[in-house]
């Protein structure tokens, strides 16, 4: 990587072709300017999901291909009606957006790429709180041109949230357990999520506060009161033996509550109000058999 | 009498430390009473549900390859044959990770070990047919690496192809081999197929003895060469099978194990087939307290630690026989 890339590319474009490029950009930036953009393609689960929370009918024209995958987006509905891209430059390009919508994490080759051919691109930051989710509700109604739907969904949300909140006399403590034996901290969107449900979150205890690798044997030493686990993907693989491990099972006072962290929990929209009703509900559960 | 002593000794003492070793500190005293004791403490939980079971398949499998390089090394009457890099074990993964992506070991938990069984007789009676009676060092070496090529890819296809998005990340273990986060129910699946592997191998230490004097001889003495090598190739396959199908692959330790203790045995193929088990034990006992104790957070692999060990000496061992080579 010693030459810049930037240079090579130049190169094997024709001249032509770049000035036509730049004319275009130039052209896009000043309708930007003026109005919100017509054309936008989404090539982030969550971007998707949000675009198609908040656009103007007809305003999205693409949606990533996770986005009709039910085990990942809870937008399935709405996004079957928009056909899916593979996240890739190449075909993002063909289909002439105005703006494109991707995550922080989206390849940074695939962003550099668009922006060199002179198409917008705003990028959102994976949520790590519900705090966030106005934040992000916000954001994307400002790159829609949709800051009224915007703040309605939350005004919606924070009243949702609010009324979630209830007099709790003890937090029981739990654990998030992924393949691999990952689990969230208190700085995830999972943890956080965790927590609005009124539980202590045990990775905490274990300083992996951003999430991390907790191994089995600390997971068991901590003995949570609840482990819930994440959702069984289809097909085997070994790195989600550990979930299925007889020492999860073995604790007496732990209780083991199967694939909960599911398209819910993914990302930071409103949807993230059914995974702590859903959490709070077992936590109720756990208090009354208890 | 005294070598098979000293070893018994090392694989208990190796076996205890394998139970005090993990990523929290635990006095000895305190795990050992937890393991004795079903006191339903996470700490019990953890030496009998989590420890006990990752040091008793260290020694189940240290065992397996040992002896299964040592049966073939004396039946080949080459000191290259081990089931690692004769492609058995990529074979018996290979096999394992069908049995798991087809959904054939969700449905019918024995599919697992018995389709890496099957895969790994495959492999052993191609070696065999590829390397002719002798084994001669070049043919063995260059069929292993054929083999091994294959089943890795085959595997690394398969696992490519799974819809898991965790499936790619395991080709790692399937190739190198790991103890992590194993229980008893790998233990149950693997021990029935090990036993009768076990028992076909030790079985063969008189036979192997005579053959040391040529076949010819061998046949005189009342060695019956087809049933031998019946013996060699589904002892070979159960017992490996069984061990990579619950550890993934690991290779090396049938090839270091047979070659540090030879000296001891006298050269005996009989002798060196128990000593090799227990010696087996020892080193992946050795391995697997390394992988937690050296690099308690990065999940190590096995096959990493016996590869920088064994590959060396495999240089070496080459280096050795290029004399008879052409």
């Amino acid at each position: 990587m010693a030459r810049p890339t930037g240079r090579s590319m130049l190169v094997s474009v024709p001249i032509s072709r770049t000035l036509a490029t730049f004319a275009v950009a130039l052209i896009t930036a000043t309708a930007a300017l003026a109005d919100a953009p017509a054309r936008v393609v989404s090539v982030n689960l969550c971007t998707d999901q949000l675009a198609l929370m908040l656009a103007a009918p007809g305003q999205l024209v693409s949606v990533s291909r996770l986005a009709h995958d039910p085990g990942s987006s809870v937008m399935v509905e709405a996004a079957k009606a928009l056909p899916t891209n593979g996240s890739r430059a190449e075909e993002v390009y063909l289909l002439q957006p105005d703006l494109v919508l991707a995550g922080t994490f989206t390849d940074p080759a695939t962003v550099q790429m668009l922006r060199k051919l002179g198409i917008k691109v705003a990028l959102f930051a994976p949520a790590t709180a519900l705090s966030d989710v106005p934040d992000r509700l916000a954001q994307m109604g400002a790159a829609l041109g949709r800051q009224q739907a915007a703040t309605r969904l939350t005004a919606d949300f924070d009243a949702a949230l609010a009324g979630l909140d209830d007099a709790q006399t003890a937090r029981p403590r739990a654990a998030i357990y992924y393949a691999n034996g990952y689990s969230s901290g208190g700085r995830t969107l999972a943890g956080d999520i965790l927590r609005a449900a009124g539980f202590d979150n045990v990775a905490d205890d274990a300083g992996l506060d951003h999430g991390g690798t907790l191994p089995l044997e600390q997971l068991v030493l901590l003995a949570p009161d609840l482990i819930v686990t994440g959702r069984d993907y289809p097909g085997q693989a070994r790195a989600e033996d550990v979930l299925a491990h007889p020492a999860l099972r073995a604790l007496p006072d732990t209780a083991m509550a199967g694939q909960l962290t599911d398209q819910d929990w993914i990302c930071g929209t409103p949807a993230v109000l059914d995974a702590v009703r859903e959490m709070r509900a077992l936590r109720l559960r756990l208090e009354h058999a208890g | 009498m005294r070598l098979a002593a000293l070893l018994l000794v090392l694989v208990a003492a190796l076996f205890a430390a394998s139970l005090l070793s993990g990523p929290l500190p635990v006095s000895a005293w305190q795990a050992l009473a937890a393991l004795a004791g079903d006191d339903g403490t996470p700490l019990s939980v953890v030496m009998r549900e989590i420890r006990l079971p990752r040091a008793l398949l260290a020694v189940m499998i240290g065992a397996s390859l040992g002896l299964s390089g040592a049966a073939m090394q004396g039946y080949l009457r080459n000191p290259l044959a081990e089931p690692g890099l004769i492609g058995v074990s990529g074979a018996a993964a290979l096999g394992a990770v069908l049995a798991l992506q087809t959904g054939l070991a969700a449905a019918f938990a024995l599919a697992l070990p018995l389709s890496a069984l099957g895969m790994a007789v495959l492999a052993v009676l191609l070696i065999l047919m590829l390397a002719g009676p002798r084994g001669a060092s070049i043919t063995l070496i260059l069929a292993g690496i054929a083999i091994s090529a294959l089943a890795g890819a085959l595997t690394s296809l398969v696992l490519n192809l799974s819809p898991n998005p965790f499936a790619a990340a395991d080709i790692v273990f399937w190739m190198m081999g790991s103890l992590a986060d194993r229980s008893f129910t790998h233990i149950w699946l693997a021990l029935p197929f090990m036993l009768v592997g076990w028992a076909l191998l030790a079985g063969l230490g008189r036979s192997l003895d005579a053959l040391t004097l040529g076949e010819d001889a061998a046949q005189a003495m009342g060695v019956r060469l087809p049933r031998l090598r019946l013996a060699l190739i589904l002892g070979t396959a159960a017992s490996v099978g069984a061990a990579t199908a619950v550890a993934g692959a690991i290779g090396f330790v049938g090839l270091v194990v047979p070659h540090l203790l030879r000296p001891f045995v006298g050269g005996r193929p009989s002798a060196l087939l128990w000593a090799s088990a227990l010696g087996g034990a020892a080193m992946v006992l050795a391995a697997d307290i390394a992988v937690r104790e050296v690099f308690p957070t990065r999940d190590l692999k096995l096959g990493v630690l016996m590869a920088l060990v064994g590959a060396p000496l495999f240089l070496h061992l080459i280096y050795k026989t290029r004399k008879e080579l052409p």
